[in-house]
């Protein structure tokens, strides 16, 4: 049984082997870029707008104000990052009522690569904030026995991030692909909208969580 | 009993014992934490947006508990690096 889209093989080259998550991974980049700049092309800031920039704006205000209800003071500078994470996430799990189509994010090389975006980001923030010096010594907070499991659970969260989102999208698949040996006429269709549910729990959970992440980095001591 | 068998017998075991145990713990928490949200919710309801957030970034973490186990069975059923090798060796004798 296929676990996951990477066994999918489309083309082998010496060590260049093309994988069914890199296609979708790839067609999902280039459907979304060309969408947003299809979509905002004709901006109207008066008038009538388009149903398009009605729609984009609705999820546009709608991950700024989640990311300012998690306590990030200014949310239009983290918007670029989590906006992309939750939409990409979203996206690839919208997408499996597409018949043949495999979620990426189903397959670990993505949640990992994911997850490491994360990792790298939040000590950036963390410095764009804080300072080098500042950042460092939120880890020996609140005390400095404290320093080596705060370095712990940076790398343990990356990973329960990683591990999260695979095993979700990944049971999804499973679970379609095990009803239909067994049940094939209804319960695969019921899972599959069970795992649409899901898919947007998962979206939203992630990209909160790195919000969240990013938020306990950034954090200045009010005096 | 031969080598194999007793690999895929312990595999198989295992991978019913993780799944079972691992989903059971995590619901208990899961109910738990949902019941107490349901509580809250029930006596500020303004605070729902807060507390909403808090609940599934938690359902979240615990539910990955549960992940992690069942991601393991699956490698116990379907990856198994031991029955690989197990396989391999027979093959090569």
């Amino acid at each position: 049984m296929n676990l996951t889209s990477d066994q999918q093989i489309f083309w082998h080259h010496g060590f260049v082997t093309l994988n069914g998550t890199i296609v979708t991974t790839w067609a999902m980049m280039l459907v979304m870029a060309i969408g947003a700049k299809l979509i905002t092309r004709r901006l109207a800031t008066e008038g009538p707008i388009s149903r398009w920039q009605g729609s984009l704006e609705i999820i546009i205000t709608g991950i700024q104000q989640q990311i300012g209800d998690v306590g990030l003071g200014e949310p239009k500078k983290y918007l670029s990052f989590l906006g992309t994470l939750f939409l990409f996430v979203a996206s690839c799990s919208l997408c499996i009522v597409i018949p043949g189509y495999k979620p990426p994010t189903g397959s670990l090389s993505t949640t990992a690569a994911l997850a490491l975006c994360v990792f790298i980001a939040v000590p950036l923030f963390g410095i764009r904030e804080q300072g080098l010096g500042g950042y460092l010594k939120t880890y020996t907070k609140p005390t400095l026995i404290m320093l080596p499991f705060n370095i712990i659970s940076e790398l343990s969260r990356t990973l329960a991030l990683a591990v999260r989102l695979f095993g979700n999208m990944m049971s999804g698949v499973m679970i379609v692909g095990i009803l239909l040996t067994i049940t094939p006429f209804i319960f695969p269709i019921v899972m599959t909208a069970l795992g649409l549910l899901t898919g947007m729990v998962q979206a939203y959970i992630f990209s909160i969580l790195a919000a969240v992440y990013i938020a306990a980095a950034t954090q200045v001591r009010k005096h | 009993m031969d080598n194999s068998i007793l690999v895929a017998v312990v595999s198989i075991a295992t991978a019913g014992l993780t799944i079972g145990i691992g989903c059971m713990c995590p619901a208990l928490g899961e109910g738990k934490s949902v019941a107490t949200a349901l509580t809250s919710l029930a006596q500020q309801p303004d605070a729902s947006a807060t507390i909403t957030r808090t609940l599934f970034v938690g359902l979240a973490m615990i539910e990955s508990l549960a992940i992690y186990c069942f991601v393991v069975s699956m490698i116990l059923i379907f990856a198994n690096p031991f029955w690989t090798h197990t396989i391999a060796q027979s093959g090569g004798k």
